[in-house]
């Protein structure tokens, strides 16, 4: 170890305890960013520590990243400096879970199954359907920004995170939001925060709204031989009466995938090709709760809504099936990242009337660059692509870069926005990660300078290089 | 608070920007944007109109040339002086730019400038089966300019969420004249936030020029009812019962009896005058789901004593029903010259502790407080009347206010829902947020405003500038006292 990780682990160890902060080599390989190691891993225990954490690093110079259960920690850019991995994970406390009132505050480290849980006995829930559920920390599914296919009925977590405790790169422990369902007092710093990839702090407690668990769950597939058709249903179901809690779009690569095996991160998963129509485009469409009457009236306009956009067939999962079928579709990325050494997965979001083009972008993308291509869509507008070549070598991450280029180029042009969410490590340096550059980069660099000054925060994992 | 003058020379100067007749210099003239919905005043040095974002523009590099504070104003309807100019300068009232840019049916977004009335865009998407959801009680004057920089609410937010659950993406004129385009119509836009940061921050970061919002689909059905309970704690209770149930109406609004009677003497809704209070309940969605939580709550109502339950047959009736509640504060400002209402939020669990505790302060004060709010979202509208004539009146409202509000931050809640912190309440903010919390919201005002000449003297009391915390809180001292004492020395200027 180097002089300056010496001196390094004695502060740390000095502020965290000796029992929190680690040299040892599987530690710091589990934290490893796109192949750059931190000198030492800690884990703090309150906001303090942290804030003493951050004021050394500010002095000293030293770049953190945060982390979770590390599930994440290839999204992002490169980082340009790595020297503390600040693992939050003791950090899961329930600091207050008012059921009356559905409102929840929690630290950063809990676990989502965890606080599923909790919720679940008092009949409510967080509508974060994330993948790498069993192991995802709530601080990190909010620093990734990562969404779920719940979005379409409770939308995204800027919906329902009420407030939030922050340290800031500057060591400041500081608050925005509050703990009651409305309030608009003061900036929504905690909002900034929401996809940000540590670069502006790191999340100390996390404040929700709660909502009530569907007493029941239905989910219909319907299929379609082609991409148009099951676009035209999910515009059908938007503009009608019945009102989905989730709607997807898998590409028939996809729901092959699905039928194939259980993803690495949930293995008990069932697989599900026997009633899976296939190979085929699939609409998913799922709903909550509901009296039988309503239930049969969305039973109903289903079956009228695929009839009018000639579906090729229908199915209507039954309470064995969904849960298998939901838990596919909830780690569809995780399922994409074991379909390929080199899959590269693009997160996308249009305006849900460009989704066609964007699906016939990445097609040809796929075809011109020999790349076998997955698609999952919601009808929100947010589509996820995913190349998955067979190997990574040289040629393959240049047919990568240019595929994720055109995407790219393909998004601004529909207009909308394009990222890599995963890929090789090697592929960062040939192609950017964020997508063409935006007209507020400059402001965002400006929210930068405030929270951290210093650039001790994940440098180089955010847009343009922050 | 001293009054800037501009000279003559930089109004004529303005005067060739936007034409002769949109500038408003005359004092009489001035005195009419000295008020808005607030019991706050300030009056601006001059007003502005402009017709488009290039006006805007030069405005604020005019602005910027010559030192004078900037505010923008709506329709004046406010209610925390969010729109006045607290420290004089000019005030840019966008009245001219109303217009509906753009209404895009298929993907359901709309692009309007800040004038636009809130009511006027939901009636030209009507057609098509669309709204604009956040609905706060103005919103037949509001515009959405004010909109955005309050974070409005309104009934409907309980199902339908804030405006910042509306808002995609903005055009906004920074303090210095740079024009700026934040977030997208397309969902979830890479990088920081910039949307969720600038709605609610109450016109001190940018003036909003454009705004792209989403539309949302009309319910097929929506089912509206009275419950009429013989005391106020059967109805909070109900509210409690109904949250803990995870029943979501689309709107659960209430009325106290003292404000029912006064209402009614006034509107003639036929509101019950011998209740102990109402609640006036919407739910909406598919006809099914409509009929099944009309069933549900009415069920919960009776369960919690309601004497009876009112189902609007049609639509005529449930626009009856909603008038008392649309046209409660109107009432209540007939009963006393001056009226106050005030906009708390606390856990919904606590509502009947609360407003037995708000009644009490505003006896051991002298006044009757006067309750029609949010109650689904916990957001309290306590409404204090009073005779601004008689000495001393005027402080004791402002401290029962004052003592309202801390109640409910003792709760767990905040000190504004949905109207804002604007001038009312900048200096109630260090009983919600620590100086470390404060001196962050400065940094990224700042960070914005580094003049502080946009809309100075809100939402932020006046304490350490952002150059100061920065030296204190990093231990590196050398680079930063230098772009520290540039920032030290603007803040100066914003802080009266």
């Amino acid at each position: 170890m180097s002089a300056i990780g010496e001196k390094l682990l004695g502060t740390l160890t000095g502020i965290a305890g000796e029992e929190n902060t680690s040299v040892n080599a599987p530690d710091i390989a589990r934290y490893v960013v796109d192949g750059l190691a931190p000198q030492v891993v800690v884990r703090p225990g309150s906001a303090e520590e942290i804030a003493e954490i951050f004021r050394l690093c500010a002095a000293d110079k030293l770049a953190v990243i945060p982390a979770g259960s590390g599930t994440k920690l290839r999204m992002g850019g490169p980082p340009t400096r790595y020297d503390v991995a600040l693992v939050l994970t003791r950090m899961a406390r329930v600091h207050a879970y008012d059921a009356g009132d559905l409102t929840l505050s929690v630290g950063p480290g809990a676990r989502l199954a965890d606080l599923a849980t909790l919720l679940e006995k008092q009949r409510q829930f967080l509508p974060l359907a994330v993948p790498f559920a069993a192991k995802a920390t709530i601080g990190g599914t909010v620093a990734s920004g990562i969404d779920s296919p719940l979005r379409q009925g409770y939308g995204t977590t800027r919906d329902f995170l009420l407030g939030a405790e922050f340290v800031t790169g500057t060591a400041t422990i500081a608050k925005s939001g509050g703990r009651v369902v409305k309030n608009v007092a003061g900036y929504d710093l905690h909002k900034l925060f929401i996809g940000s990839l540590g670069t502006l702090g790191v999340l100390t407690r996390l404040n929700f709204k709660t909502f009530p668990l569907p007493e029941s769950s239905r989910m219909f597939l319907v299929s379609f031989a082609g991409a148009s058709g099951a676009l035209d249903l999910v515009e059908r179901i938007v503009r009608s009466p019945i009102e989905p809690s989730s709607l997807d779009i898998l590409s028939p690569s996809l729901a092959q995938l699905f039928g194939g095996r259980a993803p690495s991160t949930d293995p008990g998963l069932a697989p599900i090709d026997s009633w899976l129509p296939s190979p085929e485009w699939v609409v998913a469409a799922g709903f909550g709760g509901g009296s039988a009457a309503l239930q049969q009236r969305v039973a109903d306009e289903m079956a009228r809504m695929a009839a009018e956009a000639k579906a090729s067939g229908t199915v209507l999962l039954d309470d064995k099936k969904r849960p298998a079928f939901w838990g596919q579709l909830r780690e569809a990325v995780p399922l994409l990242l074991d379909a390929s050494p080199g899959a590269t997965i693009l997160r996308i979001g249009v305006l849900p009337k460009c989704m066609g083009e964007i699906f016939t972008a990445a097609q040809s993308s796929a075809e011109r660059h020999g790349l076998p291509l997955a698609i999952l869509a919601r009808a929100a507008g947010a589509i996820y692509a995913a190349f998955l070549p067979e190997k990574v070598d040289e040629d393959t991450l240049g047919r990568l870069a240019l595929a994720a280029n055109e995407m790219s180029e393909a998004a601004a042009a529909a207009p909308g926005f394009s990222s890599i969410l995963y890929c090789p490590a090697q592929l960062k340096g040939k192609t950017t990660v964020w997508g063409r550059e935006r007209a507020d980069l400059g402001l965002m660099r400006k929210v930068k300078q405030v929270f951290d000054p210093e650039g001790i925060l994940s440098p180089g994992r955010f847009v343009g290089g922050i | 608070m001293t009054q800037r003058r501009i000279n003559p020379e930089a109004i004529q100067e303005l005067e060739r920007i936007v034409g002769r007749e949109q500038v408003l210099t005359d004092p009489t003239e001035l005195r009419l944007y000295e008020y808005d919905g607030s019991v706050e005043t300030g009056r601006p040095d001059c007003v502005v109109f402009p017709a488009n974002k290039g006006e805007v523009v030069a405005i604020a590099r005019w602005a910027n040339r010559h030192g004078v504070p900037m505010v923008g104003r709506g329709a004046g309807t406010g209610l925390s002086g969010g729109a006045l100019a607290r420290e004089g300068g000019v005030q840019v009232v966008f009245s001219r730019m109303n217009h509906i840019l753009a209404i895009d049916y298929e993907n359901r977004r709309a692009v309007v400038e800040p004038g636009v009335v809130n009511m006027d865009l939901s009636r030209a998407v009507a057609h098509a089966g669309l709204h604009y959801a956040p609905d706060p009680s103005s919103q037949k004057a509001c515009t959405i300019g004010g909109n955005v920089a309050e974070n409005a609410g309104g009934p409907h937010t309980l199902r339908y969420g804030v405006t910042t659950n509306h808002v995609v993406a903005l055009e906004v004129v920074l303090p210095d004249g740079e024009l700026v385009r934040i977030g997208g119509a397309a969902p979830d836009p890479t990088g920081y936030d910039l949307v969720g940061l600038f709605v609610g921050s109450e016109g001190t970061l940018g003036l909003v020029v454009e705004a792209t919002v989403k539309l949302t689909r009309l319910p097929e059905t929506v089912k509206t009812l009275l419950a009429v309970f013989e005391t106020a704690d059967d109805a909070t209770e109900t509210v409690a019962a109904l949250t803990a149930g995870g029943i979501t109406p689309a709107a659960c609004e209430m009325m106290d009896g003292w404000t029912i009677r006064i209402v009614e003497s006034w509107i003639h809704a036929g509101l019950p005058t011998d209740a102990g209070a109402l609640l006036l309940i919407e739910v909406d969605g598919a006809r099914e789901a409509a009929e099944e939580q009309a069933a549900a709550m009415t069920e919960i109502c009776g369960r919690n004593r309601a004497r009876e339950v009112r189902v609007a047959r049609d639509e005529r009736e449930r626009e009856a029903l909603w008038k008392g509640r649309k046209n409660a504060f109107g009432a209540l400002g007939r009963v006393a010259p001056d009226s106050y209402v005030q906009d708390g939020v606390i856990p919904r669990t606590r509502l009947p502790e609360a407003l037995r505790r708000i009644g009490e302060i505003g006896r051991k004060h002298g006044f009757e407080v006067g309750n029609v709010f949010h109650a689904g979202d916990g957001n309290l509208h306590p409404m204090l009347c009073f005779d601004s004539r008689e000495p001393g009146q005027f402080e004791r409202v402002i401290e029962t206010a004052r003592e309202i509000i801390t109640l409910c931050i003792e709760m767990g809640g905040t000190i504004t829902g949905e109207h804002g912190v604007g001038m009312e309440k900048d200096r109630l903010m260090p009983l919600l947020f620590s100086e470390a919390d404060l001196t962050l919201m400065r940094c990224v005002r700042e960070a914005f405003n580094p003049l502080g000449l946009l809309n100075p003297g809100k939402v932020l009391p006046s304490g350490k500038g952002c150059g100061e915390i920065r030296v204190l809180s990093t231990m590196s001292q050398a680079g930063r006292a230098e772009s520290g004492g540039t920032a030290g020395r603007s803040s100066g200027k914003s802080q009266p």
